[in-house]
């Protein structure tokens, strides 16, 4: 049922602005489940700081502060790019857009190569995920946390194909508001996993 | 209710196109609620299959049908097919699909793309469970550990599978919390709602909330096996009931996405039947969501004999007790709808009235195991098996089968053999409580579940259990027959063959394509029954 015609009787029902508060909800009630999926590892972390303090002091000094921090603020400064590039579609600014697309997404890969390094640099120490409870932790939360930024890189990756090719303007620019607000997540949740991991004192 | 009548020149019935791609390409909800309910159907008569089995394998004290292993590969099986790939998408995906859209006044579910992508992800995950069975798991469907982690059966892919199938089910209860707030028809208020909307909005809600913790949750146990992570592995650190209380966190709530939407069936059944206003519309409305919220607060119930503090044991079997109240508040009001009204015997409502009945049962069985010492008794024997399947069974297969000879008119546009679905429905409820009543005193005399042999002096029980099982899958099987010769040479149902007010039996049967010419303005609820307008 793939032709056009029966794809307009069922669009055409839809009034934009109907289609705008239901995309965005959709994408909320998206990332509330996100929340969730990292609620259990975040769970799993109270659970055995409280049982072994001991052992997460001692081994988080194994973590790359200065890595970590740069990473913080490669990331905050990305979600600013995409805010910015959310205003200015909004504003039918489609060069300015496509433009504030691409910093994000250079950050979303600039953090990758820092965590490509800190990870060897793990495996090198001979630290892997079996190595303790704590740097089970660290692996799977900071290794979850990766996949959604590399799943945010390729919703980025598409808004900025689209972008450039015009599908965006002032009066249409849901795709761009909805994979904006994933993209904050992903960076919200790093601002948590941060202090969590690296700043234990 | 809003009348408007459908041009017959211009009605194009959702069956009309056909070729494999109509379907594969569908977005259409009406197409995609029928793929569902060919894959759940399926897949109930798989695991139907593996009960049989297991069954007979129980007709003698001795193992001498099957092996232990095998036994419990076909438990884990029977259970795990059951829950995840069956009862947990069930109603809500197929029927929730069909209806939604037709019931609020909608041309649709609000993300009609995603929701197809929805039920390929779903497919994906009954594939990758599939190839599992190369090696299949032996750990039952909660897959506890340690012993899911340390079996050498294929545990990860089933798991996998699984994951893959949570997916699905947020992504649909997603789409449905999206569409009930955003798609209804104006006029279509919130307390103007059929009830199955509303126990459609409490289940998407448990989906959303619960499904994405048993997903890390078998994500680590996966991590556990793979990569050497030991957060259950107490020689590493860890802690095999965490895994338990992460299990139970979404499958107690789990418990009850599987059954509400049967209430919601039910509440929709009985008003039509009984030619009575629902009674107590807003009370069945509020306490699904009552459920909803209550059953995140209950998981531990199923660990009172795992090693939880007495504080902690106390609290939860309060709390447990709290579920009965919104339960029996709709067990109340659906009584009330029957009182005094022009009661009709249809096959549907004879499943809805042996829903209330068996539900009753198996919900009061359920305060006998929330009780502390009665439970530390009953734990693990066959009584938990027979609550569980009066409740699921009951409950939810007999929504289900009530579902599927309610809307059977309207959604294929031809009717079935009412005699002969009686006769079915006959078989069906003596075979259920043979089967499963004398397991309630097996498990009191303390059969434990999970086991291929027992005791002769459990003998008589266990074989009537096993005859049960045989009349319960004769009563399937004719009923599953004439369902299906119905489609094939059923009459021509009429647009609304019971005189329901709700909105889907005021389009033809089945529903156009675009479900409505225009969209409807509605000035009413559709309970309005022996009154006059």
């Amino acid at each position: 049922m793939g032709d056009a015609s029966v794809e307009h009787s069922h669009g055409h029902h839809m009034d934009p602005a109907v289609e705008y508060s239901s995309s965005k909800l959709g994408m909320w009630l998206f990332l509330g489940t996100e929340i969730l999926l990292f609620g259990g590892l975040f769970a799993a972390y109270a659970i055995f700081r409280a049982k072994y303090p001991e052992m997460f002091f001692e081994q988080h000094v194994e973590l790359n502060k200065k890595m970590g921090a740069v990473n913080t603020c490669i990331l905050i400064f990305s979600s600013l790019t995409m805010a910015m590039g959310v205003s200015a579609i909004q504003r039918g600014k489609q060069k300015a857009t496509a433009i504030l697309i691409l910093i994000t997404i250079l950050c979303g890969l600039g953090f990758g190569v820092v965590k490509y390094f800190e990870y060897s640099a793990k495996f090198h120490h001979h630290i892997y995920p079996d190595t303790s409870i704590f740097f089970s932790l660290y692996f799977l939360m900071t290794g979850l946390h990766m996949l959604h930024v590399f799943v945010g890189l390729a919703i980025l990756s598409v808004l900025f194909v689209l972008t450039l090719k015009g599908k965006f303007n002032a009066k249409y620019s849901t795709p761009v508001e909805v994979g904006g607000l994933y993209w904050h997540l992903v960076d919200l949740i790093w601002i948590y996993l941060f202090p969590l991991l690296y700043l234990i004192g | 209710m809003a009348n408007h009548t459908i041009a017959q020149n211009v009605y194009v019935p959702f069956l009309e196109k056909k070729g494999i791609w109509s379907w594969i390409l569908t977005t259409d909800h009406k197409r995609i609620g029928i793929m569902y309910l060919i894959s759940i159907s399926f897949f109930f008569l798989v695991a139907g299959v593996f009960a049989l089995m297991l069954r007979y394998e129980l007709l003698t004290p001795a193992s001498d049908f099957v092996q232990p292993h095998t036994y419990n590969v076909l438990f884990t099986l029977h259970g795990s097919i059951m829950v995840f790939f069956f009862i947990v998408p069930g109603l809500a995906a197929s029927f929730g699909n069909f209806l939604i859209p037709l019931m609020i006044g909608a041309p649709d579910v609000a993300f009609p793309k995603l929701n197809l992508g929805s039920y390929w992800i779903y497919l994906l995950g009954t594939l990758i469970v599939l190839i599992a069975l190369a090696k299949p798991a032996d750990t039952g469907w909660t897959f506890y550990t340690p012993y899911s982690a340390t079996t050498d059966t294929d545990v990860v892919l089933i798991t996998l599978g699984v994951f893959v199938l949570g997916f699905s089910s947020i992504l649909t209860g997603l789409n449905f919390i999206v569409t009930i707030h955003k798609m209804r028809a104006p006029g279509m208020t919130w307390h103007r709602l059929p009830l199955f909307i509303w126990a459609s909005y409490a289940t998407s809600i448990l989906q959303l909330l619960a499904t994405p913790v048993v997903g890390i949750t078998l994500l680590l146990l996966i991590t556990e096996r793979t990569l050497g992570v030991g957060f259950f592995d107490p020689a590493k650190g860890g802690d095999p009931v965490l895994f338990q209380n992460f299990f139970w966190f979404y499958s107690h709530p789990a418990v009850y996405i599987m059954i509400i939407p049967a209430m919601g069936v039910i509440s929709e059944i009985i008003p039509v039947f009984a030619r009575k206003p629902i009674f107590g519309y807003k009370a069945i409305a509020y306490s699904s969501l009552g459920i909803a919220f209550i059953s995140f607060l209950v998981w531990a119930h199923h660990m009172f004999t795992s090693g939880i503090s007495d504080i902690a044991a106390t609290i939860f079997s309060f709390l447990t007790f709290l579920v009965a109240i919104p339960t029996a508040i709709k067990v109340f009001n659906w009584t009330a709808t029957l009182y005094k009204g022009s009661i009709h015997l249809h096959s549907a409502m004879l499943y809805a009235l042996a829903f209330v009945f068996l539900f009753t049962i198996g919900g009061l069985t359920g305060l006998f195991l929330g009780a502390l010492a009665a439970d530390i008794h009953l734990h693990d024997t066959y009584f938990v098996v027979a609550h569980m399947h009066y409740v699921m069974i009951g409950g939810t297969v007999m929504g289900f089968f009530g579902a599927l000879h309610f809307w059977y008119p309207k959604w294929f546009g031809r009717m079935f053999n009412e005699t002969v679905a009686k006769i079915a429905w006959l078989f069906i409820f003596i075979g259920f409580n043979v089967t499963f009543f004398p397991q309630f005193f097996l498990g009191v005399q303390g059969m434990p579940r999970r086991y291929a042999t027992y005791p002769a002096e459990f003998e008589s029980l266990m074989s009537l259990s096993t005859y049960g099982s045989w009349i319960l899958g004769a009563g399937i099987f004719i009923m599953t027959v004439n369902l299906i010769a119905g489609l094939i040479n059923g009459e021509k149902a009429p647009q609304n063959p019971y005189g329901s007010l709700s909105l889907e039996w005021q389009v033809p049967s089945p529903p156009p394509l675009e479900n409505f010419e225009e969209i409807p303005h509605v000035t009413d609820w559709s309970y309005g029954y022996g009154k006059k307008k």
